[in-house]
């Protein structure tokens, strides 16, 4: 635990890459192959599931710090980050100030408590976080007082990290993978395929991960996904004649995977999720592709004719089963985007015009054409993903702009020489979407954010008129640049005008505007709508709230991405 | 009930039976300073008061021609119907408590304090009384400083390791009080563990010329050079420079080559604020009193009612209340949570804030 906190405080106090690598490789140079595998588990953004409700562990902190629970609201709502809020709380047992005493009280103190050394971290999640689970609410208090004791200083809030699950440390699965390659002397691709999908943190699997000769034995693994960048001009920029780029529509559904390996099928979301159970469907017919291929492409909700919002599709997510009734309200769909693995052959350097060539073979040989639009009606919810005839670059800005009412996000533009990489490169895939709808809307409610922004204002509720009142319509939290980020929120300091918990309600004034993907009916909010990916474009200095949007604009935006009049 | 004896106006608190203003924010006949930083002492009054002891710091501040009158420590006159004396509140050098009496009731106003010992100025002395009016700066018992020695060490160990890879190590801290006791605090931490200095300690302009009131004050500080494009270029890489905030992010920071900048501040406490300022380092080091030392400054003086100011006050007043004290919100001239206005420091946005208020 020692060791791993000198890495997070390593890796938490430097903003430079270089440094943060130093700081994993030495971590990675020393860790025990038990603790390396909590490490990289942890930092490459897993979690346990949470074994304690953080409503609990607040009581708890409360009671052994004699702190009224209410403060403990006050100080969460100050420092923005629960984990931290804990660990800055509990009085240490080491530092003699945690009543005011006479001098010397904590030196002695410090001397019953400091000879034990708090156990490796593979300890602390095995023996100490993860058996919580299975206690009562008493008995996770008595273990965690214990676990208390024995953690000092900074210690503390890795401690609350691990146990609550968020690890952002400004380090994610890319780096950690970098850094590793970089100390076991590997392909960072080879292994960053390697932690694709589901592992568990033990010595074995980290020894399999970083040998540099071990054999795949999972059958089940997915390979990392390879992204695509925002296109922020037009194609023209691209190099090359449009025949040298394949064009897609780029589908509203998630990203997944589809494995056929030795009889096993199973379904990947892009954050490596396993979803098979969430899309029975899906996984049967992956069954009429031959064994050793792995597709990957969009899940999609389909109704006929066409795909249907992304909201339908969220009723199938997260589900561990999927009844028939549901099968039947919302069916969906697989199209294929490109071909991984065929006949167990990794097809991953080959140029995209020779993987889409064999998919298209693959999926015709296998009963399945390339028109998803009647597709379904074979029964087999699998299909190509047309490629989108673009001659001219002309063409293409024409079907970007019918988008919205093809219930699409716009076009993806691939070269077709490129080879499947890892992860987001610039150059060779581009996803270039649809001008995002716009309103111009009225800051009503603030709350502090997380992470480097926790102790600014910087999640904001907004509104549109409607009958001479403000109704909330989003909520935004990205779009401003630092500095406006600080004005926003002194200026948020001086107009509260209300309290709710952590929210403040702020005197009706700043006009933003919200630019978002998408708009769709919604009877959980009070407006009667919901927004795509809101967040906020522009800050309107210009404009005074009365000019802020309606209702009744909003409604027409509905309309309009309908293709309603 | 009684007319309180010190009341909030417009221009500041005042003590109408003194006819005399506690660091007030406008003009006035006459101001009674706690301390020279730049939210308490303002200058355009016709006469200060002020601690022997601060006497030359708030000249700085306030100039030539000001008339400031001063008082030994503990030392009682007599003003209208009040009987008023100053006591240390070890913020700074000079820093001072104000104690008033008026008929054997007696209300003492605390200005910034903090309870950590400080090589740069008397400490902290608990003056009983019946009201207390605290500063609130660090209101939430988040916050918790650890010993100032401790954090002299991580300096040092910070300081060595950028001198080893060749970078030079700017702390920046206020320039008025932080920055000296920065000073004083690394060159005992030296002498303590009987270490030889990584390199040279180099102060930034508006640090340097505050030095010679501490000089004066025997206050115990280490050889010094002033930072300019010769003493940077010599000692590069293996300097230690002290400036104030306003210094990070110009063009200024760029004499030093290859840097680690960090910042001393009771606001580095919290993860988020050291983040956000973009150093590297972050060492929780304030000269403004703790959740902990709070308490126990409050119980020290025996008030019975206390009155809460500067910072978010809303929680610690309702924690008294419910411990059973007659508590309440002093306001002060910023409203709302404007002690955040504090850890960014950028709010004046000048070069040279000398004497800008730290937390
Ligand atoms: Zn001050």
């Amino acid at each position: 635990m020692k060791r791993f906190t000198t890495l997070f405080n390593a890796l938490d106090s430097t903003t430079r890459t270089s440094e943060k690598i130093a700081a994993l490789r030495a971590y990675f140079q020393d860790a025990p192959p038990a603790d390396a595998a909590w490490a990289l588990w942890v930092l490459s953004g897993e979690r346990l599931r949470r074994s304690v409700s953080t409503r609990a562990l607040r009581e708890w902190v409360a009671r052994r710090s004699h702190t009224p629970l209410w403060l403990v609201e006050e100080c969460y709502d100050a420092v923005g980050d629960l984990a931290e809020t804990l660990a800055l709380l509990l009085p240490p047992p080491d530092d003699g100030k945690s009543m005011p005493g006479p001098e010397g009280a904590g030196v002695a103190r410090a001397a019953t408590h400091g000879e034990k050394e708090t156990p490796p971290l593979h300890k602390v999640m095995e023996e100490w976080i993860a058996p919580l689970r299975s206690l009562t609410d008493q008995e996770r208090e008595e273990r965690l007082n214990r676990s208390w004791d024995r953690l000092r200083g900074q210690e503390l809030l890795v401690f609350h990290k691990l146990l609550t699950g968020g690890f952002r440390v400004g380090v994610g699965k890319k780096l950690v993978t970098r850094a590793l390659a970089e100390t076991c002397g590997m392909d960072p691709a080879v292994l960053a395929h390697r932690m694709t999908g589901r592992w568990d943190p033990t010595a074995e699997a980290f020894l399999q991960i970083t040998s540099p000769d071990a054999d795949l034995p999972d059958p089940g693994r997915p390979y990392p996904f390879f992204l695509a960048h925002s296109l922020d001009g037009g194609p023209e920029e691209l190099p090359g004649p449009p025949e040298d780029w394949l064009v897609e529509w780029k589908w509203d559904g998630i990203r997944g995977q589809l494995i056929h390996r030795r009889g096993e099928t199973l379904i990947w979301s892009r954050g490596e999720e396993l979803v098979t159970p969430a899309f029975p469907e899906l996984a049967e017919a992956a069954r009429v592709l031959p064994s050793g291929t792995v597709l990957d492409g969009e899940i999609l909700a389909w109704g006929p004719g066409g795909p249907r919002p992304f909201a339908d599709l969220q009723r199938r997510l997260g589900r561990k089963r999927v009844g028939a009734r549901l099968r039947g309200e919302v069916p969906v769909i697989f199209l294929a985007y490109d071909l991984l693995e065929a006949e167990e052959r990794d097809l991953r350097e080959q140029p995209l015009q020779e993987r889409r060539r064999r998919l298209s073979a693959l999926l015709e040989a296998a009963g399945i054409g390339s028109d998803p639009a009647v597709e379904p009606a074979s029964g087999v919810p699998l299909a190509l993903s047309p490629p989108v005839t673009v001659h001219d670059w002309a063409i293409a800005h024409a079907l970007r702009d019918t988008a919205r009412t093809r219930g699409v996000e716009g076009l993806m533009i691939k070269a077709r020489a490129s080879t499947y990489g890892v992860g987001r490169r610039r150059g060779p895939w581009w996803k270039w979407k649809v001008d995002p709808l716009t309103l111009d809307a009225v800051l009503l409610y603030a709350q502090r954010g997380h992470g480097r922004r926790a102790s600014l204002y910087t999640d904001y509720t907004f509104g549109v008129w409607a009958d001479g009142e403000l109704v909330p319509v989003g909520k935004a939290y990205s779009g401003l640049t630092d500095a406006e980020i600080r004005e926003v929120d002194r200026w948020i300091r001086r107009n509260i005008v209300d309290r709710f918990g952590p929210v403040r309600a702020v005197e009706p004034e700043l006009v933003f505007e919200l630019a978002f993907d998408g708009i769709r009916e919604s009877s959980r909010h009070r407006s009667g709508l919901a927004l795509r990916f809101p967040r906020m474009a522009r800050w309107r200095q210009d404009k005074p709230p009365e000019e802020a949007d309606t209702l009744e604009a909003a409604r027409a935006l509905l309309r309009h991405s309908r293709g309603e009049p | 009930m009684k007319e309180p004896l010190v009341q909030v106006t417009d221009h500041g608190l005042f003590v109408p039976a003194a006819d005399l203003y506690i660091d007030p924010w406008k003009p006035v006949d006459r101001a009674v300073i706690t301390h020279a930083h730049a939210d308490h002492a303002r200058g355009g009054s016709g006469r200060y008061l002020s601690a022997q002891a601060g006497h030359d710091v708030l000249r700085v501040r306030l100039g030539s021609t000001a008339r400031i009158d001063t008082l030994p420590w503990g030392e009682r006159i007599r003003m209208g119907s009040a009987h008023l004396s100053l006591h240390p509140a070890g913020h700074i050098l000079g820093a001072a408590q104000i104690r008033v009496e008026v008929g054997g009731e007696v209300w003492v106003v605390s200005g910034d304090y903090k309870l950590e010992s400080d090589p740069t100025c008397r400490a902290f002395e608990p003056v009983p009384c019946h009201t207390f009016i605290s500063e609130c700066t660090f209101g939430l018992p988040i916050y918790r400083w650890p010993t100032p020695r401790a954090v002299f060490g991580d300096i040092l160990t910070w300081w060595a390791g950028n001198a080893e890879r060749g970078r030079t190590s700017i702390l920046f801290g206020y320039s008025l009080g932080k920055a000296q006791r920065l000073l004083a605090g690394i060159h005992l931490e030296l002498l303590d563990q009987g270490m030889e200095a990584p390199g040279p300690i180099l102060v930034h302009g508006a640090v340097h010329r505050l030095l010679p009131p501490f000089h004066r004050a025997g206050v115990p500080l280490p050889d010094v050079l002033r930072a300019n494009r010769e003493s940077a270029r010599a000692s590069e890489g293996r300097a230690l420079v002290v400036a104030p905030p306003s210094a990070g992010g110009t063009p200024w920071i760029r004499k030093f080559g290859q840097v680690s900048t960090g910042f001393a501040s009771g606001w580095m406490r919290i993860r988020g604020h050291r983040r956000r300022r973009g150093g590297d380092r972050g060492f929780v080091l304030s000269d403004h009193v703790d959740w902990p030392g709070l308490l126990t400054a409050i119980r020290a003086t025996g008030a019975e009612r206390i009155g809460l100011t500067h910072g978010t006050t809303g929680p610690a007043v309702r924690f008294l209340r419910e411990e059973g004290w007659d508590a309440w919100n002093v306001p002060t001239r910023f409203e709302g949570e404007a002690g955040s206005e504090a850890p960014d420091g950028s709010d004046s946005g000048e070069h040279e804030t000398e004497g800008q208020e730290d937390a």
